[in-house]
């Protein structure tokens, strides 16, 4: 039905001129100029709006000290000083590396476990699974902030404060979102693929890291990506577990450590760009798999 | 959670070697997740009600104290009632703006012209962002003589405010921070509920002579009310807890203007060391989430529409 009403708009609309006198096709063509106009003047305002503020975080990032806080205010440099960059990244590559690591140990681990939980809830039978499911649904509704006092209390009697272990071992192993979400996926997938493969004697960690894996990589990609995202903004986390300077993350340690290393406006910018680009450059290149991720999250209910 | 229910028997079932095992292979598999979800949340959930009733400091031991820590939030702690205040102003704020802004974002990245891509893109990306970097380019852009807005506004001949140090204007600014840094994810949300209205809808209209302005009220928007809700509902709890900016911009204040209810938690246990007190307020946030929520469901239906 569908189709074929709008098959049929196509067709009218690309005969031009098959009806109606020229005069209301040239207006109606000069009507739709217009609005096309509008919306792309519109678009453009909204669209410079908002990169504005990172524009102006690029643009002081590279100016000469001086030149920061003018009055009027000036939004690109005279002479871009690109060694503001080497004096930055000179005082935030420990953190960087921190902020790296902790993401890719996140992103790795967590895929490992939300992907077997997620096999095990669509794939296997157990008994108590639909229990276990519901529960694990259930910690969702629970506030973070609820968990982060006694967890705190909990990791000083194991000796975890100032460690890096509270920012990925307790994440990977609570996946709820991945999980729901690689069920989801795994779910979709059809049963004779498997049955094929347990009639040739596979294994069940066969089927499942041979067969239904490589079947849900977007699934992967879109958890992996939206962990990325979550492990590197993380600012709870670091600033109450950690305390030693040299295992802070990179955006905790901009806030914590800005009176003691970038004393000079346009330094503190140039790290700040510096802790945005990774998540940036990660969201333009896999940009479909934050989409597939967030709507996914959003169209659970 | 619907869908779950009407699924085909066969998908549930699971494979012959699964179910002769008696289950100890699918344990195996969500054990992991299971355990850590025990370990990680249940664990603490029960230790924070706890701690919540006792005087914690975290270097003496706990003494149990019964419910004084709820009893002086509830009487005699006037920053308990105030950052309740002011993040229930937060949250109004944020959620009606960024919805509101978000729908309009949506219909916009909905329109089919060349280059839309670029421009959703654009609107998304300040939601990958980390609050620290957002937080230090808006404290300056709010600078009022030298910031970049005071700047634009003066070229109007409006005499901006004092923003971050004006008791009067440091919400309102903190608040247009959080839109903008997180219309992204609604925009995202109703961009995916704008294409699951059929077209045909749309075009039976324009036939019958709606005006696109009514179509966009009698159609899109009553279709949108599944996804406004969860909107709602979500961006309401997300909100509630706003803790990033506020950290980095303000540090709530000027004089606890900008002083929400995490931050006070956050600085009555790590600031003061009263871990218990802290627990008891994150069990009261835990409550007038869950009420609110739950008054969200209940006036559901008054409002949303899920078709024939």
């Amino acid at each position: 039905m569908l189709e074929t009403v709008s098959a049929s708009r196509h067709a009218a609309g690309a005969g031009t001129g098959g009806r109606g006198s020229p005069a209301t096709t040239r207006n109606r063509r000069v009507r739709r100029a217009a609005r096309r106009l509008l919306l792309y003047a519109v678009l453009l305002a909204l669209g410079w709006a908002f990169v504005l503020p990172m524009v102006w975080m690029l643009g002081a990032s590279l100016k000469p000290e001086n030149e920061v806080m003018v009055v009027p205010p000036d939004l690109l440099p005279s002479v871009p000083q690109w060694a503001n960059y080497v004096a930055a990244a000179d005082a935030v590559l420990p953190f960087f590396w921190n902020s790296a690591k902790l993401a890719l140990l996140n992103v790795a681990f967590l895929l490992l476990f939300a992907s077997l939980a997620g096999f095990g809830f669509a794939r296997l039978e157990f008994r108590g699974k639909n229990v276990a499911f519901a529960a694990l649904l259930a910690t969702a509704m629970i506030p973070g902030i609820v968990y982060l006092i006694p967890q705190y209390i909990m990791y000083r009697q194991i000796g975890w404060i100032d460690t890096h272990y509270p920012l990925w071992v307790p994440k990977v192993l609570t996946p709820v979102f991945g999980t729901f979400l690689l069920r989801q996926a795994f779910r979709t997938i059809p049963r004779e693929l498997e049955e094929a493969a347990a009639i040739d004697g596979a294994s069940t960690f066969t089927v499942y890291w041979r067969i239904m894996l490589p079947q849900v990589k977007p699934a992967l990609a879109a958890v992996g990506v939206l962990t990325f995202l979550e492990s590197w903004n993380d600012l709870f986390g670091p600033l109450i577990f950690v305390n030693s300077q040299h295992l802070q993350t990179l955006p905790v340690a901009l806030a914590l450590f800005q009176g003691e290393y970038f004393t000079q406006t346009n330094l503190m910018m140039a790290a700040a760009t510096i802790s945005v680009v990774p998540p940036l450059v990660l969201f333009v290149l896999a940009q479909k798999y934050f989409v597939q991720g967030v709507t996914m999250t959003g169209l659970r209910g | 959670m619907t869908t779950e229910v009407h699924v085909p028997s066969r998908i549930v079932k699971g494979s012959p070697r699964s179910r002769r095992r008696g289950g100890f292979t699918g344990w195996l598999y969500v054990g992991p997740v299971i355990l850590g979800v025990i370990a990680f949340q249940f664990l603490p959930v029960f230790i924070s009600l706890y701690a919540s009733l006792t005087d914690w400091t975290g270097l003496t031991p706990p003494r149990f104290a019964g419910v004084s820590n709820y009893v002086e939030l509830l009487t005699r702690d006037p920053l308990f009632w105030l950052t309740l205040r002011n993040t229930a102003v937060f949250t109004v704020g944020s959620v009606v703006l960024s919805i509101a802004v978000g729908l309009a974002l949506a219909v916009l990245g909905n329109q089919k012209v060349p280059g839309i891509s670029i421009f959703k893109a654009a609107f998304f990306a300040p939601v990958v962002t980390n609050a620290v970097a957002v937080g230090f380019v808006w404290f300056w852009l709010y600078q009022p003589q030298e910031g970049l807005i005071n700047g634009y506004l003066a070229e109007l001949h409006i005499q901006g405010p004092a923003w971050l140090t004006s008791n009067r204007w440091a919400m309102v600014a903190v608040i247009i921070v959080a839109v903008w840094q997180g219309v992204g994810y609604p925009m995202l949300i109703l961009l995916a509920g704008l294409q699951g209205i059929p077209e045909s809808l749309h075009e039976a209209a324009t036939v019958d002579g709606a005006s696109a302005w009514s179509r966009f009220w009698k159609i899109t928007l009553p279709l949108l009310t599944p996804t406004l809700f969860f909107l709602l509902v979500t961006q309401f709890i997300t909100s509630f807890q706003v803790f990033g900016i506020i950290f980095v911009m303000t540090h709530g204040g000027p004089a606890n203007a900008t002083n929400v209810y995490i931050y006070q938690i956050y600085q009555s246990a790590f600031s003061y060391g009263r871990l218990g007190y802290a627990a008891a307020m994150g069990w009261i946030l835990f409550v007038i989430v869950g009420v609110v929520t739950f008054f969200q469901w209940k006036l559901e239906k008054r409002w949303v529409f899920y078709g024939e």
